[in-house]
This record gives structure tokens, C-alpha cells and sequence, in this order.
């Protein structure tokens, strides 16, 4: 599993898994690096992976319970070292449905969000956040690309790396 | 003898239900408002659209099941009402309004577990000989319970990850077959070969328990979608689907049966809305007829989210004497051993 930098105006990088284990070790190493109050924000198609990455955050976190799909429930709660807001905005279409579901409060709240779906909706894209993009290369491999918005983000990321640093000289822009 | 009544409400998710039930046993009413052709446009359960819709229709519903069932308020004994697992928003709607009713009329409210509902529906049909095993597998649940008697449920097993019906909606989204995913995907499936694809069961099989884990079975379906597609290849739909279809059956039947021999049950009971696939039935009933078990599955309309089945395990709850306070409030990630 590679790890590499990129500097395009947020700082990100981008990870190759190639099976499932290795996403949710990702999951996991990121999840280890967060804080009471982090938001992910997960996306790709149809069993990209969302899940997977978003179990191994439950894992850091202490959780050893089973992760289920928050589909059917729009959100799960789960408690762990902080609590885990497992969100599934996949039947959502209305941007009013997440003021009615009250999810501001959950990611200015105490515990860790991880919301799939979250590019449906546009509102998301302005709170700091970690912004997960995941995109099937073939049947085991993903691209998963880490985007910080916000400095304690950029953290997260620059952790990945085999150096533990993540500046703009050696993105090679 | 006097009869019970016990008005039963349902809204923990696109079903805003309610019923009126004697004795735990005869059904005097059972209305639901469905909003499953607002849901088709847009391919699934909008929440917020589903919530609101609640509070609009639950005042109309309830008068209607108080009509049909030729009583009023006064005349019910007590109120029961699911209080999890389902949306928050939806199950608040229904929660408040029986601790309303139930406030107003001096009479017990009664919290019911939506899985133990879904168990429930096979008592307002069948005589169950215990112990029994109940397969219940719907869109947001595939649990297994061990039944000792009427009112006791033990949890043997759930899914880790995807419920059985979300993996047919899903599947049904990526073939494109509409929602809901279910029946789409068997219609489709009617006209395709179970056989042409192999689609993974063993790691759903594997490690003896009683859990169930759909999302590799998934992922396997969408790969071979893909493949194919990238291939410029021709996709049957059919053919997915029906193989899509078989392997679900296949782990449904395989658990099931398996938790039937473990706990020497002597019947075994289906419900929720995966009940309603005719292959799954006819699979299961013919491994459990082999080893002279009983399979009872309640009529369609009571397999689906309804109150009827509602107000019959608030009936159990009613005998024990479990009766929940004025504090009761919504509980979404409910489990089934968390009562």
C-alpha cells in the first residue's frame, strides 16, 4: 500500500489498496489520528469501499462490535474511545433532510463523524473536514484520495506518510 | 370474558400503520398508509419526506382503524407503539402520539422492539409450537431468533454489515430494475439462470455462528457488473439477478436451517419483507419439510411493516406486565436484545 503526496491548493494524498483488509488498515491509521470532533467525509460508487474505510475508523476507536450498513437507519451511533456518527446519506435527495435530521450538531459535536454519500449534497463541502474519495481501479484495487480541509486535517494526512511530513516543496508542484 | 383491545402503531419507516387487536389474536382493523410510490421517484425512503408524511397521515389513520374496528377510545385497553429500531424522525411521530393517547386515556403504553413485531405477525395467523426459530429479513434487518415461548426471544444472530433487502435494493440499482429492489430483482430473476454466475456464499457461510454478512456478496455482484460492462461484454440482467438472488436464498436457507437443528426447534417462522420472495419460501420449506420442521410465514400484508403486528407483541408485553413510562422516546440502533 503506497502512500504519496500531492499539493493542489488542499493539502492531500492519495493511497492504492488492493483488498478490502488493506482499505480498512487505511481506515484504521487514519481513524488512530483523529480527534473528538473530526468529520470524514466519504465518497464513491456502489461498493467502493465506503464502509470498509469507515470500519477500520470504528476500529481505532475501540469499537470491536459489528459496523453495520447505516443505510436503512440514515445514522448509527456507536460507542467507542468518543462516539462514532455513522452516517449514510444514500437516500437522501433534499438538502433540507439534514437540517430536519439535525446533523450539524453531530459534526460540531464530541464524538467522530463519518458521513457516506457526503457529495450528494454541496452544503457539506465547506465544513473542515477530511474528505475521502474512493475510485474502483479493478475488482481489489481502489485509489483513495485524502484531501484536508483545515490544518488539524493536514496532520491526519502528513501521518500517512512514511516521513510523517507533508509540505508543499516536496509535493512537486 | 372480556375481549383486550390494544391499538397497535407503526412508523419506524415508510409505513405509517395502525391497527386494532383483540386478545393479542384477532385483528378487528389493520390500516396502512403507504408511501411507497412517493419513495419510487426517487429510488428509495427519503426520511425527512417520510416523517413529515407521518405527522400528516397518523391522526387519519388511527381514526380509520378505530372505525373499522367499530370502537373508540375508551373501549381500548391499552396502546402499543414501536419505538426501534427504525429512522428517529419517523419513530418519533409515532412514539409521541402514543404517549399522547395514551396519557389522555389513563391507559398503559406499551414500547414494542420493531424485530419482535415482525416475530409477532405469525401469532395473529398461526398456532406456533415452541421452541420455535424466526427468520426475520426486511430492508433494514436480517436477525434470527431462538424462541423459548410466545413473548421470548433470544437473539441468535444479525447481519454485520448489509440487511438482506438493502442488498436487493442495491443490487436492483445497479441493474437498473427500480425500486423497491425486491420484487424488481425476483421479476427479473424469473426470466434468468441461477447458474450463470457463481456469486460468493462461503464467507456469509463460514465460522458456524448464526450472523450474516451480505456486503461481500454485494461487492462480488457489482464487480461482475462492472467487468462486464468495461469489457463491452453483454450483461443478462436476468441472469445477474436470478444468480444474485440464488445466493441470498441459499445463505437465508442455509443459517436458518442450521439454527433449527442447533435448538431442535420444531417450527420455524419467517416474516419481514423478504418473506415474501417465493423462492426463499420454497427453498426453505422444502430443507425444513426434509427434517420434518414446519415452516409458517404470515399472509404478505402482515410479512410488511404494519400495526397490526404491533399491537399483538404489545399484547405479550401487556401480560408481563411490561409497561413503559411517559419518558419512553424514540430509539433508532434498537437491538433486539437491548430490551
Amino acid at each position: 500500500m503506497g502512500v504519496l503526496p500531492i499539493f493542489n491548493g488542499k493539502w492531500m494524498v492519495v493511497a492504492r489498496t488492493c483488498s478490502e483488509e488493506q482499505t480498512e488498515a487505511l481506515g484504521r491509521a487514519v481513524g488512530e489520528r483523529l480527534f473528538p470532533g473530526a468529520v470524514l467525509l466519504l465518497e464513491g460508487a456502489l461498493g467502493a469501499g465506503k464502509s470498509v474505510f469507515a470500519r477500520g475508523v470504528a476500529r481505532a476507536l475501540g469499537i470491536s462490535g459489528p459496523v453495520r450498513s447505516p443505510t436503512f437507519t440514515i445514522l448509527n451511533v456507536l460507542e467507542g474511545r468518543w462516539p462514532f456518527y455513522h452516517f449514510d446519506l444514500y437516500r437522501l435527495d433534499d438538502e433540507t433532510a439534514l437540517l430536519e435530521l439535525g446533523m450539524e450538531e453531530y459534526l460540531d459535536g464530541e464524538g467522530v463523524c463519518a458521513v457516506e454519500w457526503a457529495d450528494k449534497f454541496s452544503a457539506l463541502s465547506t465544513v473542515p473536514s477530511l474528505s475521502i474519495r474512493i475510485v474502483r481501479v479493478d475488482e481489489h484495487c481502489r485509489e483513495i484520495m485524502l484531501a484536508a480541509e483545515g490544518l488539524e486535517y493536514k496532520n491526519v494526512c502528513a501521518a500517512l506518510l512514511p516521513k510523517g511530513e507533508l509540505t508543499g516543496a516536496s509535493a512537486g508542484d | 370474558m372480556s375481549t383486550m383491545l390494544i391499538l397497535g402503531l407503526e412508523t419506524s419507516c415508510d409505513e405509517t400503520a395502525a391497527a386494532v387487536v383483540a386478545d393479542g389474536r384477532e385483528i378487528l382493523s389493520n390500516v396502512v398508509a403507504s408511501q411507497a410510490t412517493v419513495h419510487q421517484k426517487y429510488g428509495g425512503v427519503v426520511p425527512e419526506i417520510a416523517s413529515r408524511r407521518h405527522l400528516e397521515t397518523i391522526n387519519a389513520v388511527i381514526d380509520q382503524a378505530l372505525a373499522e374496528a367499530g370502537i373508540g377510545f375508551a373501549d381500548l385497553a391499552a396502546f402499543a407503539v414501536t419505538y426501534g429500531p427504525g429512522l428517529v424522525g419517523a419513530l418519533l411521530i409515532g412514539v409521541s402520539t402514543a404517549k399522547t393517547l395514551a396519557y389522555a386515556a389513563g391507559k398503559p403504553l406499551l414500547a414494542v422492539n420493531h424485530v419482535d413485531a415482525h416475530v409477532a405477525a405469525n401469532y395473529l395467523e398461526h398456532e406456533v409450537t415452541f421452541p420455535a426459530v424466526c427468520l426475520v429479513a426486511s430492508g433494514g434487518h436480517t436477525s434470527l431468533l431462538y424462541l423459548r415461548r410466545r413473548g421470548e426471544a433470544e437473539l441468535l444472530g444479525a447481519t454485520r454489515d448489509d440487511a438482506a433487502g438493502e442488498a436487493f435494493d442495491k443490487i436492483a440499482r445497479i441493474l437498473q430494475l427500480g425500486y423497491p429492489g425486491g420484487p424488481a430483482v425476483e421479476r427479473e430473476a424469473v426470466r434468468g439462470n441461477p447458474e450463470a454466475y457463481l456469486f460468493p456464499r462461503a464467507k456469509a457461510l463460514q465460522d458456524g455462528n448464526f450472523d450474516f454478512s451480505f456486503s461481500g456478496l454485494k461487492s462480488s455482484v457489482i464487480n461482475t457488473v462492472h467487468n462486464l460492462r468495461q469489457h463491452g461484454e453483454p450483461l443478462s440482467t436476468a441472469d445477474v439477478a436470478a444468480s444474485f438472488q440464488a445466493a441470498v436464498v441459499d445463505i437465508l436457507v442455509e443459517k436458518t436451517a442450521l439454527a433449527a437443528d442447533k435448538t431442535a426447534a420444531q417450527t420455524v417462522l419467517l416474516s419481514g419483507g423478504v418473506a415474501a420472495n417465493t423462492l426463499l419460501r420454497r427453498r426453505l420449506a422444502e430443507v425444513l419439510s426434509a427434517a420434518d420442521r414446519l415452516l409458517l410465514c404470515p399472509r404478505p400484508e402482515l410479512c410488511t411493516d404494519n400495526a397490526a403486528m404491533v399491537a399483538c407483541a404489545g399484547y405479550d408485553l401487556y401480560r408481563q406486565k411490561v409497561f413503559a413510562g411517559l419518558d419512553l422516546n424514540a430509539s433508532p440502533g434498537l437491538d433486539i436484545f437491548q430490551q
